[in-house]
């Protein structure tokens, strides 16, 4: 316990897991709606989505904050998870579609007979729940494998994992794929049997959505803090020094990308029930690339610099869209660069006012030090 | 000074037991520890190594020296896997052929490096650095779950101590000045209990009493350890060397003790010819 | 027996007047009748029996009694001996054309063109006729073809009668025309051949349709695979433009530029401005000739301006150079956005860019494709001549090759990374330019090439501008190529997937150095 945080660390969490399982439930649920201290569905779902965007953004941090390597299709691992839970409540729509038929309305539409082979078995719950972990750890240990041995890094690596995403968002766009092409899927109606859009369910899909944001915090926290976490950081600062060593450092990054993989897929199939679809646009390298930068606002290699970042540029983003939605894209991209440019370890950099000691020259840069 | 290079004696005779890689220990029964046989590299053209061979004896202290260019380094990346020769063989003991491991397999059947530039991992803490280099099993999952055990606490503060680095112990390792992340280095290849150790100009930007404790340092590692030390810095060479090997454009130039490579007319013209 | 009788109209027309039996049967015949009569008068090639046919066809034949007159307002004329008429009898009835005997007409007025002095209305007539006409007028086109030496016309004109033999000939006309068809290549030529296969009743004349129709399907796949070829060249040559720049900035100077996209767009959107000022000038024609440069200025001011001002503080950050560079392209799609409004603009071709050569009968090879190889192969040469033989490139190469070296020699390193950051941006611009004249031109222009311009690259190589080369051409064949067997989206899907898989099998690229200074 205390090797994972301090005192302080602790009271903070606690306080964040009172706001999440006690706070929001009695505002939204036991306080009547004409209160003015009531909270409306709209607050819950937006806190529900950016808990999920900060589950990502955990990922994110642990392959690229601690090992560095900076992956740029997490949107796809997220996407994938969302798919593999969407399917399911697809099924779960049962004959109350457009169509009153068994299979969902998109089917029927392309006059499909029967279900493709990818939505074997997608009725059972448990069987997403297994392909929600598997798909992306299986694609993520695959690809990983390869380029990891191959010895692609860095720039390389990020540019090859923005191709996948393409790909595979490109894959997903096309109908006879069978995932809805272009409107993906939507109109769900039930989880489990449970209606999906009474403030009960949803309250509880936030819940679930906390505890795993949590969850997903204290494991990547109790990595980075074991041997492994050292040895992920020596990786990122000194790659042949840790092989030198004696370790078989593509090992190592094909299990931490894998792991990420897997904790973005479900950060993604939490997303899906509370926001109510998903489509092939969340697979946009655009998208991906945006987890990069909710890591860097927040800061890298401290994984709650990860969860406050989501935060903070998706916060903004919900009162730019609405407010003047024509200058949020200056804005995000003012983000980028400012950010890379003044704010090398984010918001917690400036948070922290640690004395030098975590600060040295660890970049050398070119050109202008001189 | 004497007293804390043999304090570190128990370093080479302490491990030789839980290395997974399934080498079956390293076999010296011919008593050479390494065996280059025609080993050749050439980059788009260019002969880097041209059938070089060499053999160094177990317990062996070797020093390699020889112009720019002439492949010293390319020799050391060949040897811990980081090149593949063209053609040719390299083995460590009479049975592991180099060709077939990776880095961190050669690492492990007990080959240690240090780069000409010192490479530390320089955000983590200099305790850290000494840790992660420590023998072990260095799987991914034994690495999650490993805890420090109060014997490995005990190596690393030994080892610190020897490299004259406990005040920095928990400073991060990117502070330390120059000489100091050689000796780190150094301290770091040790406790990786190699059997061979390759050391790529150690004492470069070292002070002359660093200099003067690395020299003493390697005299009392040889016998326990081979080593293969590159180094331009004569002076320190003429301290420490038994044989001299001289590459030159790829082979073997000469070999032989200090003074006889010294006036050999082929390795005056190379260094001070044309 | 059709024929015999069209050969027995032919001998007994009079010269100076039209066939009275003909005309009464086209006046008062039922259909096939009419038909007949059409035939039988366009035979004659008398210039009047046109003008009875095109007064057919626009309602004006009318008959009295017997007799057929031309109607126009008050005035008539008789049908057969083309004399006036004094007074229109007081009772008279329309003669009706239906749209079977409109078409006949109409044939039968284009085959009578097959005689004019003038090439070009000949053409258009054979053009017409080949569309498909009624047999009735095979007479005419063999008379036409024996005087016919027009090497355009002549080929149209064998596929018509090649066409009405199929349908009514002999079998040893049958079996002439399948063997013309055979060596015709003519598009519709597989189609008439494939009917004749599918319909032909005699044995022998199956299997010879059946041979002629291999011999052509032979030589469309010919043609097909040419247009394959040049579509495969055509798309390298546009992936050349948008990767040569960034050979420059990311192959050389090793800058991860992710606006590299944006400033494609930005050249295209430079383009469109020029476009509506040169129209005003009323210089329309020679839009391109300012646009080019201006691309060129536009794009590499806006990409030394990034440069001064973002991505020289990122220098060996490539991670963080990705991040604010993206962020740049936001914030530049955004800017157009506001300016140019979110929907595409419209760019046109010149005149001399529009339409394009017919190098076979299924292969037309547009002028804007045409003119973008070249384009490209232009922009190619001048960059490689700027790099290799002008001080900036030496002192461009010098830089990316040892900064520190070429710093202590005297060279200006930091004017020196604008000015090549400048020029790889302006490549950028180029390419924008050329784009506009083949697809549409919006904000998101750029998004759509920054993957595959990397892709190009890195697959070529980093650093090698020959890999670059390559790499855009193979790519451009290879996607073409899938494209013909699986469609766009695989194919571009497969490409991709293969780049993956390529990269990781040899992350240096089709080209590359290797040793020390390669593997750090």
């Amino acid at each position: 316990m205390s090797r994972l945080y301090g005192a302080r660390g602790w009271a903070i969490l606690g306080a964040c897991s009172l706001v999440v399982f006690v706070v929001f439930p009695l505002l939204n649920l036991a306080v009547p709606p004409e209160h003015p201290l009531h909270l409306s569905a709209f607050w819950v779902t937006l806190a529900g989505k950016i808990m999920c965007y900060a589950m990502v953004a955990v990922a994110m941090d642990l392959v690229w904050g601690y090992a560095g390597i900076l992956s740029l299709g997490h949107g796809l691992f997220f996407a994938l998870g969302g798919y593999a839970m969407g399917m399911y409540l697809m099924r779960q729509i049962g004959r109350e579609g457009q169509y009153q038929s068994d299979m969902p309305d998109f089917m029927v539409f392309l006059d499909w007979k029967e279900f493709p082979w990818h939505w074997w078995m997608t009725d059972q719950f448990w069987w997403a729940l297994l392909l929600i972990v598997a798909v992306p750890g299986l694609l993520a240990l695959v690809f990983g494998y390869f380029a990891f041995r191959s010895r692609v890094k860095g720039v390389y690596f990020s540019i090859i994992t923005q191709a996948l995403t393409f790909a595979a968002m490109l894959l997903f766009f096309r109908n006879a794929t069978g995932f809805g092409g272009n409107n993906g899927f939507t109109d769900f109606k039930r989880i489990l049997g449970f209606p999906i859009t009474t403030p009960e369910t949803r309250m509880a899909l936030f819940a679930i959505t906390g505890a795993a944001l949590i969850g997903t915090l204290l494991l990547a926290r109790w990595i980075v803090t074991s041997k492994l976490g050292r040895v992920l950081a020596a990786i990122r600062d000194a790659e042949p020094r840790v092989m030198f060593c004696g370790y078989d450092t593509m090992h190592y990054k094909v299990a931490i990308f894998t792991l990420s993989a897997v904790l973005a897929g479900i950060a993604g199939a939490l997303y899906v029930p509370q926001v109510g679809i998903i489509n092939p646009s969340e697979m946009s390298p655009a998208n991906s690339i945006e987890i990069a930068i909710w890591v860097a606002v927040g800061g890298r290699g401290t994984l709650a610099g990860a969860i406050l970042g989501a935060g903070l540029v998706n916060g903004a983003k919900s009162y730019f869209t609405v407010a003047f939605p024509e200058y949020w894209l200056f804005a995000l991209g003012a983000i980028f660069i400012l950010v890379t440019l003044f704010l090398p370890r984010g918001v917690m950099g400036l948070l922290e006012h640690l004395p030098g000691a975590s600060r040295h020259p660890s970049s050398t840069r070119r050109g202008k030090t001189a | 000074m004497s007293a804390a290079v043999h304090a570190q004696s128990g370093f080479g005779a302490g491990g030789g037991s839980a290395a997974h890689v399934a080498t079956g220990g390293l076999d010296t029964t011919h008593g050479v520890v390494l065996y280059l046989d025609g080993i050749t590299v050439s980059f788009d053209g260019f002969k880097a190594l041209n059938k070089l061979s060499l053999s160094i004896d177990v317990g062996e202290l070797r020093c390699v020296i020889g112009p720019n260019g002439a492949g010293k380094t390319t020799m050391m990346d060949v040897i811990t896997g980081r090149t593949r020769a063209d053609s040719g063989t390299a083995y460590f003991g009479q049975t592991i052929d180099l060709a077939n491991l990776s880095e961190a397999e050669i690492a492990q059947a007990g080959i240690g490096r240090k780069f000409q530039m010192p490479t530390i991992f320089e955000r983590l803490t200099v305790a850290e650095n000494v840790e992660l280099a420590m023998k072990a099993d260095k799987r991914v999952r034994r690495t999650l779950f490993h805890r420090l055990s109060s014997e490995e606490r005990d190596r690393i503060a030994e080892s610190l101590r020897l490299m004259r680095l406990e005040a920095a112990a928990d400073r991060p390792a990117g502070l330390l000045s120059h000489g100091e992340k050689q000796w780190l280095e150094i301290g770091m290849l040790l406790v990786q209990e190699p059997k061979l150790l390759l050391l790529d100009e150690p004492v470069a930007g070292m002070s002359d009493a660093e200099t003067e404790r690395t020299a003493e340092l390697f005299l009392s590692l040889a016998g326990k350890h081979s080593l293969v030390v590159v180094e331009h810095d004569m002076a320190f060479i003429g301290k420490i060397a038994r044989k001299v090997t001289v590459l030159h454009e790829g082979s073997v130039l000469a070999e032989g003790p200090m003074q006889q490579v010294q006036n050999d007319p082929r390795v005056i013209e190379v260094y001070l010819g044309r | 027996m059709r024929i015999l009788l069209i050969a027995l109209w032919l001998a007994a027309s009079p010269a100076f007047a039209l066939d009275p039996a003909a005309v009464e049967k086209l006046a008062f015949g039922d259909s096939d009748e009419k038909i007949e009569a059409i035939g039988a008068l366009v035979a004659g090639g008398d210039p009047r029996a046109a003008e009875l046919l095109q007064a057919f066809s626009d309602g004006e034949v009318q008959t009295s009694g017997k007799r057929v007159l031309i109607v126009r307002g008050e005035e008539g004329v008789d049908a057969v001996t083309g004399e006036k008429v004094a007074q229109l009898p007081a009772e008279r009835e329309d003669v009706v054309a239906n749209n079977r005997l409109r078409g006949a007409i109409a044939g039968a007025l284009a085959a009578l063109k097959l005689f004019s002095a003038e090439r070009d209305e000949r053409l258009a007539a054979a053009r017409e006729l080949s569309g498909g006409a009624d047999a009735s007028i095979l007479p005419l086109v063999r008379k036409a073809l024996e005087k016919e030496a027009d090497p355009d016309v002549k080929p149209l004109l064998e596929m018509t009668a090649a066409a009405m033999e199929l349908k009514g000939g002999s079998k040893e006309s049958r079996l002439a025309a399948i063997r013309m068809l055979g060596s015709s290549s003519h598009p519709n030529a597989k189609s008439l051949l494939l009917e004749a296969a599918a319909a032909e009743a005699d044995e022998d004349l199956k299997l010879e349709a059946q041979k002629s129709l291999r011999a052509v399907d032979g030589r469309l796949a010919w043609g097909e695979w040419l247009g394959l070829g040049f579509a495969g060249v055509s798309l390298g040559s546009i992936l050349l433009l948008a990767a040569l720049g960034l050979a420059i900035t990311y192959g050389l100077m090793g800058v991860i530029n992710m606006a590299h996209g944006e400033l494609i767009m930005i050249g295209a959107y430079t383009t469109y401005v020029v476009q509506g000022w040169m129209r005003d000038a009323g210089l329309f024609e020679w839009y391109l000739a300012a646009a080019v440069p201006a691309a060129f200025l536009v794009s590499g001011a806006v990409g030394m301006a990034l440069e001064r001002s973002v991505i020289r503080w990122l220098y060996g950050r490539p991670l963080e150079t990705l991040l604010a560079t993206w962020g740049i392209s936001l914030v530049l799609m955004q800017a157009v956005r506001t300016i140019f409004g979110a929907q595409n603009v419209q760019v046109e071709n010149p005149a001399f860019m529009s339409g394009g050569i017919q190098v076979l009968a299924n292969v037309v090879l547009p002028w804007n494709r045409i003119a973008i190889i070249f384009f490209a192969l232009a922009v190619l040469a001048a960059m490689w001549l700027l790099l290799s033989r002008t001080r900036l490139g030496l002192y461009i190469r010098g830089v990316t090759q040892n900064r520190a070296m070429a710093s202590c020699v005297g060279v200006p390193t930091a004017r020196v990374d604008t000015w090549a950051f400048g020029l790889g941006s302006g490549i950028a611009g180029l390419a924008g330019c050329a784009l506009t004249q083949i697809g549409n031109v919006g904000p998101d222009l750029g998004q759509g090439y920054i993957v595959d311009s990397f892709m190009v690259v890195v697959f070529g190589g980093v650093g090698q501008l020959a890999g670059t080369v390559y790499a855009a051409l193979v790519l451009g064949f290879a996607n073409k190529l899938l494209e013909s067997w699986s469609g766009a989206v695989i194919a571009k899907i497969a490409v991709l997937v293969f780049i993956i898989f390529f990269i990781q099998r040899r992350p240096q690229g089709l080209f590359a150095l290797r040793g020390r200074a390669a593997e750090t």
